[in-house]
């Protein structure tokens, strides 16, 4: 177990390491850099101090060489087009991707699993109607999702449109700003979270019906098991297995479905600062975001092994992985 | 397990009928997709009476509102002009699904864009294939260094979100191109992107076919490596890279929508299906104007016949 977690953290470090510094390089491998954005009538000595500041008179490997180490000692430079610290822009705009993402999963989980469990385990009229309106779903993915929900809420203007706060809750009062932030929220983690729940719909009920055809299920069934009881006991925890694997790969799918629907909706996130900074040049901006990202993948991979453990003896025995 | 497979059949149809749009565009279009009826900004669809419908007169330029001129009848022309169907006078134009901010017609646009959307995934598909299939086929048949170093690579190209990867790649290349270059560049950049995947399947599948007695028996028959790959072994990952393929397409078609949407895509004078949405992201207009999301429904289409197709053969979504 100690030496598994210690790999995965190799990994994660290794993973983090190798996307950031790539970030790097290749924003200062791309034509044009960050003066740029200092306009066309830039005084020239504006331009050589931009230059300096943001070391990119180095040459590129000396440059990230120097970056790297001072991101040891957690000095991660200067974000140009913001002009402070990079790692306070970060922390916040991961927190609010964070918060998207999380809640995202939530309701992902929440509504796709039980689903599943249902479409899986039997078919009736209403398991083909899950079944379809997951098919649907599964086929609005997070631009589509966040384009119609922005239209609809726009339309009927039950919910706000787009942003995380609104003007007059910033000054109101923590528990005003946090009841604002809830009104925000439910459009941007319901374009995130539609299709995913679809794709755990589906997963689940191919699990389950897998399962359910097991001898071991069979056996149950003979000893007398009551149907209920026999899916949520003795069916539905071996099918997690493969619900397990899944998490890992749902963090991905999460991040990258963050950055449309934090595109769309306006919400002030980890994927919408990475655009904006890349588009800039911003490069220890960049830098930092794709770090940030790196941190939340290798968490995933590790939060899916974990469960992975806790859901199925065998590899908990210690044969599997 | 029940068989599903109308859905299957269901979803090829609907392919069938998008790549027949793309094929036969300027038939099925009535208006050139480039075309500005300047009094028609933001009009609503045509409504068809029959044979023949009203044109439309503005009204109110502020709150784009229109009206039919009902003592002006239009005759709705059927196989004229080289079109399926199109507007006895050219001057007042058919709009199926209305006009944009710009007054082109979208039906037209969206017919056309079908051309650039799927020709670019297709191409995009055909180069990842081709890429995967043989990167994948020399690891699985060599083996060894070769195919420890691979494995390892696009391990670690899986872990990454790949529309970040994309993002990045395209934003640090020169952010305005003529639409030909932006064409190429997606293509290699989407190819770059997605080949691990393709071939790591690949990999696995020769490296247990090449234990087969076959091989064996054609190495014995003196048939060199590079043939025995491409002739006697690629045909067993046949299965894997139709299905991967499928599953390429709209992931592609998504990520040119995606890119356009943000900007960072084709001009947005190329009509595509990207470009469009970018038209339509100005939040208050679509609410008045929800003619403009057609290409949204367009890119659901083709995601939705595909996991059809993909549900009718019962194997598991894909996580994107």
């Amino acid at each position: 177990m100690i030496r598994f977690l210690l790999r995965r953290l190799a990994f994660a470090l290794l993973l983090v390491i190798a996307v950031s510094s790539a970030a790097l390089l290749l924003t200062r491998l791309a034509p044009g850099d960050l003066t740029s954005e200092l306009g066309p009538r830039a005084r020239p000595e504006d331009v050589a101090r931009a230059r300096e500041r943001f070391d990119l008179n180095r040459n590129p490997l000396a440059q990230l060489g120097g970056w790297a180490a001072r991101a040891a000692r957690l000095d991660f430079g200067d974000s140009f087009l913001y002009d402070r610290p990079v790692s306070p822009l970060i922390r916040r705009a991961a927190g609010n991707t964070a918060v998207l993402a999380a809640t995202a999963l939530a309701i992902a989980t929440f509504l796709g699993i039980p689903l599943g469990v249902v479409t899986g385990s039997r078919s009736s009229a209403l398991a083909a109607c899950i079944r379809g309106a997951s098919l649907v779903c599964l086929s609005i993915p997070p631009l589509l999702a966040s384009l119609l929900l922005v239209f609809l809420a726009s339309r009927t203007g039950w919910l706000p449109s787009g942003g995380m706060t609104s003007v007059a809750a910033i000054d109101a009062g923590w528990p005003a700003w946090l009841l604002d932030v809830a009104r925000h929220l439910p459009l941007p983690a319901l374009a995130l979270a539609l299709p995913l729940a679809a794709t755990f719909e589906r997963l689940q009920a191919q699990a389950m019906t897998e399962t359910i055809h097991q001898p071991f299920v069979v056996a149950a069934l003979a000893r007398g098991v009551t149907w209920r009881r026999l899916l949520i006991d003795h069916a539905w925890r071996p099918s997690l297995r493969s619900m397990c694997a899944i998490y890992g790969l749902a963090i991905g799918a999460l991040l990258s479905g963050s950055f449309v629907v934090e595109y769309v909706t306006a919400w002030p996130g980890l994927g919408r600062l990475m655009y904006e900074a890349l588009r800039a040049r911003d490069i220890y901006l960049v830098a930092g975001c794709a770090a940030m990202g790196g941190i939340f993948l290798a968490f995933g991979s590790l939060v899916s092994d974990l469960l992975l453990f806790a859901a199925d003896p065998r590899v908990r025995e210690g044969s599997g992985k | 397990m029940r068989s599903w497979k109308w859905e299957a059949t269901a979803g090829r149809a609907l392919l069938i009928l998008v790549v027949f749009v793309a094929v036969a565009a300027p038939w099925l279009a009535p208006n050139p997709p480039d075309r500005q009826f300047d009094a028609y900004l933001y009009a609503p669809p045509t409504r068809i009476h029959g044979t023949y419908f009203y044109p439309l007169r503005l009204i109110s330029r502020l709150e784009r509102r229109f009206e039919e001129v009902r003592e002006r009848p239009v005759s709705v022309r059927w196989f004229g002009a080289g079109h399926l169907v199109s507007s006895a006078d050219p001057n007042d134009p058919l709009l199926l699904l209305g006009a944009d901010s710009y007054g082109r017609d979208i039906f037209s646009r969206l017919v056309y864009g079908s051309r650039a959307s799927l020709g670019l995934a297709a191409l995009a598909t055909l180069a990842t294939m081709i890429f995967g299939a043989v990167v994948g086929g020399i690891a699985g048949y060599a083996g060894g260094a070769i195919d420890e170093i691979l494995s390892r690579f696009s391990d670690f190209v899986l872990v990454l979100p790949a529309i970040y990867v994309v993002l990045a790649l395209r934003a640090v290349m020169p952010l305005v191109l003529p639409p030909g270059q932006v064409f190429a560049l997606l293509v290699g950049i989407f190819a770059l992107v997605s080949w691990p995947v393709v071939a790591r399947g690949v990999r696995g599948i020769i490296a247990s076919e090449r234990e087969r007695e076959y091989v064996t028996a054609g190495r014995a028959a003196g048939a060199s490596p590079m043939r025995l790959l491409a002739v006697h072994l690629m045909p067993a990952a046949r299965g894997y890279l139709t299905t991967q393929a499928t599953l390429l397409l709209p992931a592609f078609i998504l990520a040119e929508a995606t890119l356009s949407y943000v900007g960072l895509g084709f001009p947005t004078s190329v009509p595509t299906w990207g470009t469009m949405l970018y038209d339509a992201s100005n939040v208050a207009l679509v609410g008045e104007a929800p003619w403009m999301l057609a290409p949204a429904a367009a890119i659901f289409l083709v995601v939705l016949a595909v996991n059809l197709v993909v549900q009718g053969s019962g194997r598991p979504p894909l996580v994107r």
